[in-house]
């Protein structure tokens, strides 16, 4: 059961790698200028007030015993409120991460047979114009800010053509301008990246030998090419979801989309610290176990690399 | 890292990149209008030839050229500082653990995977509320999260070349480990790292672009790409160039920077596209 043994492993690794997370994401919190008893209450309250609400929110005290209450907190599987709404800080991320992963996941969507068909055309016209072409479309995707795509894209399709609302959450009418924004940058890279992986896989013996068979082009590219270059293409998205993550932080704020990312800029620039380390954690929780779950998903495309072999 | 080897298109990039930076220093010097100038009496007025507002007005009535050129010293140099000084943290961290290894690979590495497991903008975000909204934190927020990019590159690197003849020649001769360091694999890594530095500038301008779009940058009336985007978009739909030029300026920009990135890299120096 080498498999166990690699989860096992993986899990404790993990669970440190979040811990220091915290830490980081604690200091900092804890560096901030400003009191958040004195933004919660206005500068107007009395001393007796503030104080008390620096008792509550267990300010002054020792760093450390700050931090270790916060772990001890987190082990009952909570989060503390938030101090601008008082409202539990996990209930809100239950309600908004969602949202969040419904936008990623629409992006993805989008993003991978964009990228991996463009990155496709590009590698098999190799040296074409039609390469050169989509090579500089796929650095262009990269160099556009989303924040920026975003702001073209409601100005034409929603103020222009009133196809879909501006902004908002709900349905997919309000999903399809933020999910195509964040797909945008990540399609571009997704091209990238199988354009060369293509190429790679490209010159291969076996792919002579395919050809010299008399194996139709088609079937040469998909069956052969495509699926050879996909492991490390599937790595790569995996990679990639770090800059959903990011992504999501200005699409929603743009586009008014009640995800985690607004929520975090929201209790960033509000020094809601409960809310700063919520949203923090589970976004560097989803994103170690993306990069866990690629991994396997590695092992298990790919036979020669296998980790977790069950025999020797 | 020869300069003939540099596909034409990184020439071009680069070219256009002196001519953007050429522009935002000295065009100041000789264009006739002020970046944080009000001018009550040409409120958004469209680019024109005419006016002498050749890229128009803003909500404000400043000339939104004269924004732009300044907008761009600050974007340009905050990248290219941040970048300098994530390369010499990244490179110094890379060739201790590279060279040292051991428990000092390990420790060294799990900071740099720490930092590499976190939403970077987050993180920039973070950085850049502890400190005082400014340049200087812009810098210090993308050179904070930069740095874990080069030092995982350099490490690899020194790893792969600890063992080469010239450093065992280097040993046998009697150099000190620190000499080992700096006149013998330091300059192996120096290209290396420039390429590097070139493909994250392009990444850096867009981080710099968000923070000061999100209000952490440099604070009014001085003119940031990223500020003067979000003060546009109330006004995108009556006078759409207030934030359409400063996303265009940001974009072009950005772009030069990764294909010059991309041509260096495919000049010599493999960085696994995506891995770093």
């Amino acid at each position: 059961m080498r498999f166990g043994i690699y989860l096992i492993k993986k899990s404790i690794i993990t669970v440190l790698l979040l811990l220091g997370v915290t830490f980081i994401t604690f200091s900092l919190t804890r560096a901030l200028p400003g009191d958040p008893a004195l933004a919660l209450v206005g500068q107007r309250a009395s001393p007796e007030v503030i104080a008390a609400i620096r008792k509550q929110i267990g300010a002054g005290r020792p760093f450390i015993v700050q931090y270790l209450d916060y772990v001890r907190m987190l082990s009952r599987g909570q989060m503390g409120r938030s101090y601008s709404t008082r409202k539990e800080v996990l209930k809100e991320i239950e309600v908004k991460f969602p949202n969040t992963l419904k936008l990623a996941l629409a992006a993805m969507l989008m993003a991978v047979p964009l990228g991996a068909g463009l990155g496709f055309w590009g590698a098999i016209r190799r040296g074409t114009r039609t390469d050169i072409f989509l090579s500089s479309i796929s650095i262009a995707g990269i160099s556009v800010p989303v924040f920026f795509s975003g702001l073209l894209l409601m100005l034409l399709v929603s103020l222009g053509l009133k196809l879909v609302p501006p902004s908002g959450t709900g349905g997919l009418r309000f999903l399809l301008l933020p999910a195509a924004t964040l797909a945008l940058p990540s399609a571009a890279t997704l091209a990238r990246v199988t354009r060369t992986m293509v190429l790679d896989v490209m010159d291969m013996p076996f792919v002579k030998t395919a050809r010299a068979k008399g194996i139709g082009e088609w079937r040469v590219h998909f069956i052969h090419i495509l699926r050879n270059a996909l492991i490390p293409i599937v790595t790569v998205m995996g990679l990639d979801f770090g800059s959903y993550l990011n992504g999501a932080v200005l699409t929603e704020t743009i586009f008014g989309w009640d995800g985690i990312g607004r929520y975090a800029v929201d209790g960033i620039l509000r020094r809601d610290y409960p809310v700063v380390l919520g949203t923090i954690l589970v976004g560097t929780a989803v994103f170690i176990v993306v990069n866990m779950m690629v991994d396997i998903a590695y092992h298990v495309l790919d036979p020669r690399v296998r980790v977790f072999n069950r025999k020797r | 890292m020869k300069l003939e080897n540099i596909p034409l298109k990184g020439k071009i990039a680069a070219l256009v990149l002196i001519c953007i930076m050429a522009l935002s220093v000295f065009a100041p010097l000789v264009y006739p209008y002020s970046p944080v100038s009000v001018d009550l009496n040409s409120l958004s007025q469209p680019p024109s030839f005419l006016s002498g507002h050749i890229f128009g007005t803003d909500q404000e009535g400043r000339d939104i050229l004269a924004r732009l050129l300044a907008g761009g010293k600050v974007s340009i140099s905050v990248s290219f500082l941040a970048a300098f000084f994530a390369m010499t943290v990244g490179l110094a961290v890379g060739l201790a653990a590279g060279y040292f290894g051991g428990k000092v690979d390990a420790a060294l590495m799990a900071v740099v995977d720490l930092i590499l497991a976190f939403p970077s903008l987050l993180l920039a975000i973070g950085v850049s509320v502890v400190l005082p909204p400014g340049t200087l934190t812009v810098m210090l927020a993308i050179a904070s999260v930069g740095w874990a990019s080069f030092a995982r590159l350099v490490r690899g690197h020194v790893l792969s070349i600890r063992e080469a003849q010239f450093v065992d020649a280097a040993r046998a001769i009697g150099a000190s480990g620190p000499r080992i360091i700096w006149a013998h694999i330091l300059p192996q890594c120096v290209p290396l790292v420039l390429t590097l530095m070139a493909v994250k500038l392009g990444g850096y301008i867009i981080t710099e672009a968000s923070l000061s779009f999100l209000g952490l940058g440099a604070q009014p009336p001085a003119a940031t790409w990223g500020a003067m985007i979000s003060q546009g978009i109330d006004y995108i739909y009556a006078a759409p160039w207030i934030a359409v030029l400063p996303g265009l300026a940001i974009a072009v920009t950005a772009f030069c920077f990764n294909m010059l990135g991309e041509a260096l890299a495919d000049s010599g120096y493999d960085l696994k596209a995506g891995k770093f």
